[in-house]
């Protein structure tokens, strides 16, 4: 099917807009940026119905080009892995991708640099399509690293802000204390299987027992991937990186953060399926962690005023949700809700943009309010959103979300499903509290305001009263909020009478190599042996969840609106800790970056580098000074000495070839 | 027939008187004298040898010898007068301009 014509072509425009795109009119810009990315797109969607033609066992559709590098019995090719796993990941990526890149056509259309972002976000295409297609673990650490990169890229953009470009470090070197797990993650692959190939390591590993009690080298490996999860995914404990992203342009906050790049943990931990299936612990530790950063993101963003960080912890959070998932051995269920997930977080996050557009840089929420009246079109993306990641059926995220806390429920894990319960009430409650603070009430915002507000350095001097995006900006996000309102409807569970397409399109990826573990089976066989009206109750649960929030958020911001500043007076310290995000920022400041400057300052700077190294090479400098100091005073000037001298050394020689005896 | 010792003798005289000279005098032309000097006690023991050895090579080398000087003597002269029109001086010891 020549898929590699899919990477290649984001690749081809970021290449031509980024070394010649300065000199090119903007339309031209346009036109490779979205000409690329579209016609990715495009090809996806004509690969898609070519492989629902494909017999089952031609999947997965394998495709090898060449060697990448061989060395004795190892070796890693370029190629790529295509089956339903992959597929969904691909057409999510360019579709979501190629929306984005028609919004950011208005969102930057002010912007310097404007060839330069579209370069980005093309170098970020390529990146994540070759993660997402790599048929082998090498080739997606590739594009495992490239994303970090274009992420870094595009999180400084505004590099000439210090705060965008130490965000821009903070993510990059958070990612790389991931990426070195995932890394020795690989090693042990190498190691143990000898191969990096998803065919050939899937056969090796499903040979391997389930590591039930001893924790073996499968639990190890998929502990470390679990690490190199986290920083990608931002789950705890490295999830500090992606609140700071969002100094970058908010299109990027849309497309980096919320929809695509950060899935990429979810989607690495799914492809490692029969690694985790091997190895409950390291599952169990996938649950574990999902979950807890589901509850904490969530309390942090009950909080936040601004809007984007509200929606930067929503998405940490959701991301939870999907390592819940994939943690109870419901991959497809994960893999669902990342892909609602990527609609209306994309959704959210570009509605956001409109809204900040709209104000000319503002991104406090304090100083928003009553926007219905000006912004109609956003409001009503917005509300599908919000309902959408509240849980309220019949929107896509109902059935996603419902579906993971209904797995792990189904799979034993009572207390995980109750926090999960709990963090989802939290995103009501939060997504409701931007919506009222945001569209309902009176506008706070200055008139008129000349004033340069911080964020986004977007608009000019002046800047009007709040008014509507461009039709450019606007399209994209109705057809986003049709996605994120229809996109659940192939994931509706039996019990309410659906077929739950996706479950059984993803399932083939799961369960053939599933065959020999018990705990991923019995996940599954549990959820289809409890009675459906049980699962309806839960979903009854979850609603009531999401009600709850609702009328909380409806109450505090709504109806009692001087409520929320005598509460937040009242809870005093509890309060200003989780405003201040726990303090982690600060705790990991003391615990391990403050010691490594200092480290870094004595013993390797002033120690090794300025005593050490610089010690020797100053030392040779002088030494030789010396020497030549001493020498000098041969050059005399006086011709008799230098005679004397020429004498001198003649009559050595003389003496040196008479003791030799030379004949 | 004189043994060849005799002349090596000489040459080797001859030679040591020219270094002597060389490093003592502080006039220029004295040295430049002392210069040939040496040359000729070089001369006189390749002609020395040439002759026991019944071979050509040495007077060769003794002409050779011969042209050098001769252009030599032709440029040290030269730069002799040149030195002494600029400097006034024909003492080696005031000649260091050279000196670092």
């Amino acid at each position: 099917m020549h898929l590699w014509i899919i990477p290649l072509l984001p690749l081809a425009g970021a290449a031509i807009n980024g070394l010649m795109g300065k000199h090119f009119p903007k339309a031209l810009v346009n036109t490779i940026a979205l000409g690329s990315t579209g016609a990715a797109f495009a090809y996806a969607l004509w690969v898609a119905a070519q492989f629902s033609g494909l017999p089952p066992d031609q999947i997965p559709h394998i495709e090898r080009y060449a060697t990448w590098l061989s060395a004795g019995p190892f070796s890693v090719e370029f190629g790529i892995y295509l089956d339903q796993l992959s597929l969904v990941m691909l057409l999510v990526v360019t579709g979501v991708g190629f929306l984005i890149h028609v919004y950011s056509l208005g969102y930057m259309a002010h912007e310097g640099g404007y060839y330069r972002y579209f370069a980005y976000l093309n170098i970020f295409m390529f990146f994540m399509l070759t993660l997402v297609l790599a048929n082998n673990y090498l080739l997606m650490f590739v594009g495992w690293e490239g994303v970090g990169l274009a992420s870094y890229l595009l999180i400084g953009f505004w590099f000439l802000k210090k705060s965008a470009a130490d965000a821009g470090k903070k993510a990059f070197i958070t990612n790389r204390v991931g990426d070195f797990g995932f890394l020795i993650a690989l090693f042990l692959l190498i190691k143990h299987f000898g191969t990096l190939q998803y065919d050939s390591l899937w056969k090796l590993v499903t040979r391997y027992p389930v590591e039930t009690g001893a924790a073996g080298v499968l639990t190890a490996i998929g502990l470390l991937m679990l690490m190199g999860a986290t920083g990608k995914s931002a789950q705890i404990p490295l999830y500090v990186w992606l609140p700071d992203a969002m100094e970058g342009p908010t299109p990027v906050s849309a497309l980096i953060h919320a929809a695509t790049m950060v899935t990429a943990g979810v989607y690495m931990v799914a492809r490692s399926n029969p690694i985790f299936n091997r190895a409950p612990e390291a599952l169990m530790a996938v649950a574990v962690i999902g979950t807890l950063t589901a509850i904490f993101a969530a309390s942090i963003g009950m909080v936040q005023t601004d809007i984007k960080k509200v929606l930067a912890y929503s998405t940490i959070s959701q991301l939870g949700y999907m390592f819940m998932g994939c943690g109870v051995a419901a991959y497809s269920a994960g893999i669902f809700h990342l892909m609602t997930h990527a609609f209306f977080k994309a959704l959210l996050f570009l509605s956001a943009g409109s809204i900040i557009h709209g104000l000319g840089g503002e991104q406090d929420m304090r100083h928003m309010g009553g926007l219905r009246k000006y912004l109609p079109w956003t409001f009503w993306c917005m509300t599908v959103a919000t309902f959408t990641i509240s849980g309220f059926p019949p929107l896509a995220a109902f059935f996603s979300k419902d579906e993971i806390l209904w797995q792990t429920w189904a799979s034993g894990n009572r207390v995980l499903w109750l926090v999960g319960v709990v963090a989802a009430a939290m995103t009501s409650f939060y997504m409701f509290r931007l919506w009222f603070l945001t569209f309902f009430g009176e506008y706070r915002g200055a008139p008129a305001s000349a004033e340069p507000h911080g964020h986004d350095s977007h608009g000019g001097a002046a800047h009007g009263s709040p008014h509507e995006s461009p039709m450019v900006m606007v399209i994209p996000l109705v057809l986003l909020a049709i996605f994120s309102f229809i996109g659940g409807w192939v994931g509706v569970p039996e019990a309410m009478g659906g077929h739950a397409e996706i479950e059984h399109f993803l399932a083939p990826v799961f369960q053939s190599t599933a065959e020999a573990t018990p705990s991923a089976t019995s996940a599954e066989g549990a959820a289809e042996h409890e009675s459906s009206s049980t699962e309806l109750m839960f979903s009854a649960i979850s609603v009531g969840a999401a009600a709850v929030g609702f009328l909380g958020a409806w109450f505090l911001y709504y109806k009692r609106t001087d409520l929320p500043g005598k509460l937040a007076a009242g809870a005093g310290g509890l309060y200003r800790l989780v405003l201040d995000k726990y303090r982690i920022d600060e705790l990991y400041g003391a615990v391990f970056i403050q010691p490594l400057i200092a480290l870094s300052t004595t013993v390797f700077w002033k120690g090794v580098d300025r005593g050490l190294i610089d010690g020797a090479v100053d030392g040779a400098a002088a030494g030789a000074n010396e020497t030549s100091n001493a020498m000098r005073q041969m050059q005399s000037g006086n011709i008799r000495s230098y005679a004397g001298w020429v004498a001198v050394g003649a009559a050595a020689v003389i003496a040196f070839m008479v003791w030799r005896g030379v004949r | 027939m004189v043994p060849l010792s005799y002349y090596l003798i000489l040459s080797g005289l001859l030679f040591a008187c020219g270094v002597a000279g060389f490093l003592i005098k502080r006039n220029i032309i004295t040295i430049f004298l002392s210069i040939e000097l040496m040359l000729n006690g070089v001369n006189l023991t390749f002609v020395a040898f040439a002759a026991q050895l019944k071979s050509l090579d040495g007077h060769i080398f003794v002409f050779f010898v011969m042209v050098v000087a001769a252009a030599e003597a032709a440029v040290g002269l030269a730069i002799i007068i040149a030195v002494f029109r600029t400097r006034e001086t024909l003492n080696v010891d005031r000649v260091n301009l050279l000196k670092l």
